[in-house]
């Protein structure tokens, strides 16, 4: 019972920063502002939600090894494709000023 | 030795996350995983033809540890300013002058930077050694400068003895 409730409230955390990273693709002003918000539903988003599979899985006696890979895949591959979006805009226009 | 497998720690790294990932570990999954493991290596290792050694390991879980907090910390932070009125907002363009002058180093910090939320790295300029972040509110540009510098940039180098 406990660890469903644990587990619950570590989905909910991670479901809400993932919500608040898609409200900030939509309110925030530019490009650059707005790619701030999908890299953060990665990292904190995610994370809930993984630790919530780490808590699950250790309360089945499992490892939850698998949970751990999806978060590393993640910060890895999160700043290169973050990286590679700005790389295009810059191609195709210089940084505003300031 | 050094033609089978380049990077050896890298193969085993490769491996461990293989059978980490299989629906359940069998010899099967250890062969498939092996030779991945190996052949994985050939292709990447002309992209870092020198990879920095470790210096020092606790360091590097130090580190580790404070990047995690500083997610935590930094994304209720960030997820406010995106609730809340935009005019609160101060994005700015900063020049990071970099200490860093390995490749792989330098690729490292600037992930920290793009992982910790309100900053990003938006390009590296490998001749004039500047990093160029995007930051998503901040008024004070030495200071926030010198907190990237003291909290992240220092440790790897540090870690990694360049």
């Amino acid at each position: 019972m406990l660890i469903e409730i644990v587990a619950s409230v570590l989905v909910l955390l991670g479901g809400a920063f993932t919500l608040v990273g898609s409200v900030g693709l939509v309110r925030l002003p530019d490009f650059f502002t707005r790619l701030h918000a999908p890299t953060k539903a990665t990292t904190l988003g995610v994370g809930g939600i993984v630790a919530a599979g780490l808590v699950q899985s250790a309360a089945a006696g499992t490892m939850g090894l698998s949970e751990l890979a999806i978060s590393l895949f993640l910060f890895i591959t999160a700043p290169v494709s973050a990286h590679l979006l700005t790389k295009a805009v810059l191609k195709h226009r210089d940084p505003p000023a300031g | 030795m050094r033609r089978v497998l380049p990077q050896p720690l890298v193969s085993l790294m490769i491996l461990a996350l293989w059978i980490a990932i299989a629906p359940a570990p069998s010899l099967g999954q250890f062969v498939l995983g092996s030779a991945i493991a190996v052949a994985i290596p050939w292709f990447t290792h002309p992209f870092w033809p020198d990879p920095p050694r470790l210096v020092r390991p606790v360091a590097a879980v130090m580190l580790f540890l404070r990047v995690m907090w500083d997610i935590v910390v930094a994304n209720v932070e960030v997820a406010w300013l995106v609730l809340g009125p935009s005019d609160r907002l101060h994005p700015k363009f900063i020049e990071l002058p970099l200490e860093i002058d390995d490749p792989f180093v330098a690729t490292l910090l600037a992930s920290i930077i793009t992982l910790t939320p309100g900053t990003l790295s938006v390009d590296i300029d490998r001749e004039r050694r500047v990093l160029l972040v995007h930051a998503l509110d901040v008024t004070d540009v030495p200071a926030a400068i010198d907190t990237i510098k003291r909290r992240y940039e220092a440790p790897l180098r540090e870690i990694f003895g360049c």
